[in-house]
């Protein structure tokens, strides 16, 4: 079976971002990128069910400007065997995006198609939703575990109230977790090899989709900032303050 | 124009966030109508006919929305959704399962975690993590989006008087089937609607020492949270989890306990009104945010503190 795989470039996650002062959009300038977390534990899922063997080959897609090529190699230093990239301007809406992986799921034909539940950058959660609307596939989003069977996916999905299992028809969307399984680090052979591995850039006018979306982005401003407070010496300092100060008990 | 908004329920009550989420439809302003979508869910339609400045309840009872399957759910709702200009649901696991799939039936974008109504198409959303705030105009025919609970007070679960419309027509997409479910069970408020939360990281130990934090909570009727380091280490279940990709809280008092205050931990609780901080190391990113920090052993100060209060 095929797996494809999709993977953002996003902003490292121990970056705290900063808001440009003209407020038109947070600053990325010189900011460390790294591949999407979610979308890490997507690639591992991937490298593991073929490690299993029960997946033959796993293709990895991003979408976005040429610098994505770079998480696409690091999916291919982990056990990925080939690369996709669609060519846009970076940061297309998320409708989009799911256009765009529809129509490279309906040329490659993969059994499952693994997304992480969220980019940290636009903390959207809905790409993989979207994916399988438009393909109509089922979707098992949020997975915390997944078991493949006879043309069918099993998976327990981590909700609000607790686990979810759901019983999924292939081809499948899942969508990773964080307690999915742990990602593991490229080892420099595999960097190396990785660079010789095929990368296709194909473009939305080649796949028929028009990237186009309807939701402006007018302004993003620094949230309330919060001040410190004070620190307290002692247990009962602590008690008088939240009865009588903050007045919360 | 008219919004319609998804109902969360279990089959059997309705939950709070459905009214904050009417809450958010009301600042948009126009009818609002509710759909309760499950399976022997009659009496959560009552309810839901009871909510202030809801005009209409519209029930789907059937086996295929039983586990609210985002693929039969789904297009339950695009078969009702001709004539609505807004479509809400609340930003739950659930309504984040379900509300992306409707909008790209719809062909249309959709907002998540919306924390702001500027206007009938103009919206506020955090993104990375809280760290900024993005005003977003959609100019999609239908705007769907899942509203942040903690960023809207909820309106009253009495005083409406709405119709009940039965919808007939059976949405079962066939592609997926509900298994089993391991649902926490707990007599303590539910985290994201407590007035109290104690939340407990990497620093607690293990999972018995929680134990302490929930004799704390006992005393001050709270919900317990917990750091992702602290669910990863297996120290308490997955729901518990606060932050940028766990539940976002907002209460009256919020007590932190062995948590350093990563980035994506604050993001799901920095909102709330009073922040208090118990950590051992002095240089703890928590204490920036804290209102009260209390630099201590937390196995020292936690049964005093229950003791004390
Ligand atoms: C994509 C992504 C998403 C994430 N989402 C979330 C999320 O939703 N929620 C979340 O919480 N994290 C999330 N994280 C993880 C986050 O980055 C941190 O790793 C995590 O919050 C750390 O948890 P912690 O504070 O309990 O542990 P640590 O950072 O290890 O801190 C433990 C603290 O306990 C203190 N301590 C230890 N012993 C004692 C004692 N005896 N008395 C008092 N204090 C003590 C220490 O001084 C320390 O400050 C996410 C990470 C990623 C990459
Ligand atoms: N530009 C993109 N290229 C490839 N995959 C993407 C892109 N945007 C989103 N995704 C996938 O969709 C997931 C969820 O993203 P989002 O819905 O934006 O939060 C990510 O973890 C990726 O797997």
């Amino acid at each position: 079976m095929k797996v494809l795989v999709a993977v953002k470039r996003v902003i490292d996650y121990n970056v705290k971002v900063r808001v440009k002062a003209d407020q038109s959009d947070v600053d990325l300038a010189n900011v460390k990128m790294a591949m999407n977390p979610f979308c890490e534990i997507a690639v591992e899922q991937a490298v593991r069910l073929k490690e299993a063997g029960q997946a033959d080959e796993i293709v990895v897609v991003s979408i976005g400007s040429k610098s994505c090529d770079e998480q696409l190699r690091t999916a291919l230093a982990l056990g990925a065997d080939r690369a996709i990239r669609v060519d846009t301007e970076d940061g297309p809406d998320s409708l989009s995006v799911a256009k765009l992986l529809a129509e490279v799921v309906k040329k490659e034909q993969p059994g499952l198609i693994i997304l992480g539940k969220q980019a940290i950058d636009s903390d959207n959660n809905q790409t993989g939703q979207m994916l399988a609307a438009l393909l109509d596939y089922p979707q098992g989003t949020f997975a915390f575990a997944m078991e493949l069977t006879d043309g069918r996916v099993n998976v327990t999905r981590e909700i609000d109230g607790g686990l979810q299992t759901v019983d999924l028809q292939l081809p499948a969307i899942v969508t990773t977790d964080l307690r999915l399984n742990e990602p593991r680090y490229a080892s420099l052979p595999n960097i190396m090899k990785a660079k010789r591995k095929p990368l296709d850039v194909l473009t939305p006018d080649e796949l028929g989709v028009s990237v186009a979306g309807k939701v402006k982005l007018l302004k993003v401003e620094p949230p309330a900032e919060r001040q410190a407070g004070i620190k307290v010496g002692s247990v009962d300092e602590l008690v008088d303050k939240l009865k009588n100060e903050a007045k919360v008990i | 124009m008219s919004i319609l908004v998804i109902a969360e329920h279990d089959n059997s009550a309705l939950k709070p966030v459905t009214l904050t989420t009417v809450a958010a439809a009301s600042q948009i302003g126009g009818d609002i109508s509710v759909l309760v979508a499950g399976s022997g869910c009659a009496a959560v339609a009552e309810q839901a006919a009871k909510i202030a400045g809801v005009g209409k309840v519209l029930l789907a009872d059937d086996a295929a929305y039983e586990h609210q399957l985002a693929e039969n759910v789904s297009r339950l709702v695009v078969s009702v959704a001709a004539g609505y200009g807004h479509i809400l649901a609340p930003a739950t696991t659930t309504g984040k399962n379900l509300l992306p799939r409707v909008a790209a039936l719809l062909d249309v974008n959709q907002l998540s975690e919306v924390i702001a109504v500027v206007s009938p198409d103009t919206f506020k959303r955090p993104i990375y993590a809280g760290n900024a705030i993005a005003t977003v105009q959609s100019e999609d025919a239908v705007k769907v989006m899942t509203v942040r609970g903690t960023a809207f007070d909820a309106v009253a679960a009495e005083g409406g008087n709405a119709a009940i419309e039965t919808i007939g027509e059976r949405c079962d997409a066939g592609l997926s089937r509900f298994v089993s479910e391991e649902l926490a069970k707990s007599d303590r408020p539910e985290l994201t609607a407590a007035r109290v939360v104690v939340s407990g990281g990497r620093g607690m130990g293990s999972g018995d020492n929680f134990a302490l934090l929930e004799k704390l909570a006992d005393k001050l009727g709270a919900a317990v949270g917990a750091s992702r380091a602290a669910v990863d280490a297996g120290f308490v279940p997955n729901d518990m989890q606060v932050g940028q990709t766990g539940k976002m809280v907002a209460p009256e008092l919020y007590i932190a306990v062995g948590i350093s205050g990563a980035i994506q931990h604050l993001a799901g609780m920095k909102d709330s009104k009073v922040i208090v901080a118990i950590n051992k190391d002095e240089e703890a990113p928590i204490f920036q945010v804290a209102d009260y920090g209390l630099v201590a052993d937390l196995f020292e100060v936690l049964p005093e503190l229950e003791q004390k209060l």
